[in-house]
């Protein structure tokens, strides 16, 4: 989408004191929405949310490693990140 | 009752998209969704401003069902099909909902609005216009509804299926990891609970898995389906869905959702609390 902001959506719109994984979804460099699945250590479902207009999303978490899992017609891609307390950790998911 | 007479595929929603028979209806988590688009006539029901009382924590009496139902334009008669986002939650809550209330013919679509996209199929932003009805509903079957009392009285008696997610269920979260950290007192699991994750239920397109495959999932985590069961989440839209599964899709007698849930139990003074992950 043309003038689609890059990366996540706006840190300033952060709950205070949150840990915080928050990012974008893309086919081909452009913004694409769908669906990202948060997934704890062990793979088990956690959350889930459509994508913003502009391929973004974000989640309040805790700490450890996840993966993110994006849903898009005809296609899915998987990233893994690791959250700290009450830290903001940005992932940019191409599909 | 088999699997068919409570679930509908899109392309049987497809099919009955303008049988004026049938009324879809999108529930929705956001409930800002539906103004962004729907499927074609759809109508739309807020789970917190319709079916909430306004003032108490509870739900909206039988007479003001009965208005919402007829001020939406939905007969004794008709059969309603309801979608909505994040794996039909909320659409399972008002499935349960329309079932405690009497309703005769209810199904969900398989899948939800997620599956639905993802098959890029048409959404519309037209708002449909229904004739008002006469809605008679009846007195609220709690066969099917737990309350708090019900929930304490099921410790290490009656089946306890938490449908949480792992990190909830331990007490390590609070509320879902897409929702801000806030609700109950106290983090952790009813004593006795079984922790089997509403997800475990579903593909990850929203469908849900087989019969087969959903009775294994309960058997494998020691559910014995000849007891009476209890289900909670944080607010009893998940468990909706779980009921959905065990008592719809696999027919099991005496399922109850406790839709008072962790925020309410963990909220309580004196109940006993567990915390750390599934034994």
């Amino acid at each position: 989408m043309c003038g689609a902001q890059a990366g996540g959506p706006d840190a300033s719109t952060i709950k205070p004191g949150e840990t915080t994984i928050q990012g974008s979804v893309t086919r081909d460099g452009e913004p694409v929405t769908g669906y990202v699945r948060l997934l704890d250590s062990t793979g088990e479902f956690t959350a889930e949310v459509p994508t913003s207009a502009t391929g973004q999303f974000r989640f309040y978490a805790a700490e450890g490693t996840w993966t993110v899992r994006a849903l898009v017609p005809g296609g899915s891609a998987d990233r893994t990140v690791v959250a700290q307390t009450g830290g903001l950790s940005e992932v940019a998911i191409a599909v | 009752m088999s699997r068919s007479d409570v679930l509908v595929d899109a392309d049987w929603v497809e099919a009955h998209i303008d049988d004026p028979k049938v009324v879809i209806v999108e529930v929705d988590e956001d409930t800002s969704a539906y103004d962004k688009n729907h499927i074609k006539n759809a109508v739309r029901i807020d789970w917190k401003s319709d079916l909430q009382d306004p003032v108490r924590r509870d739900f909206v009496d039988q007479e003001g069902f009965e208005k919402l139902l007829s001020a939406k334009g939905i007969g004794n008669d008709d059969t309603v099909v309801l979608y909505g986002g994040n794996n039909n939650w909320f659409a399972s809550y008002a499935y349960w909902y329309f079932k405690l209330y009497g309703h005769d013919s209810v199904k969900l679509l398989d899948g939800g609005r997620k599956k639905w996209e993802l098959d890029s199929r048409d959404l519309v932003d037209a708002v449909p216009t229904r004739a008002t009805t006469t809605y008679k509903a009846k007195a609220q079957d709690t066969s099917i509804r737990a309350f708090r009392d019900d929930a304490v009285a099921a410790i290490g008696t009656q089946n306890l299926v938490d449908v949480r997610s792992p990190d909830e269920f331990s007490g390590k979260l609070l509320a879902p990891a897409h929702l801000p950290q806030e609700q109950s007192q106290r983090p952790g699991h009813i004593p006795t609970a079984r922790n089997i994750p509403w997800s475990k239920n579903a593909n990850d397109d929203g469908t849900f898995k087989s019969d087969d495959e959903l009775k294994q999932l309960y058997v494998d985590e020691q559910i014995d389906l000849a007891k009476d069961t209890v289900a909670y989440c944080r607010i009893g839209e998940r468990s909706a869905l779980t009921w959905f599964v065990l008592h719809e899709l696999l027919g099991v007698d005496n399922v109850k959702n406790y839709d008072g849930s962790w925020t309410e139990y963990g909220s309580l003074v004196g109940v006993p609390i567990e915390l750390g992950a599934a034994k």
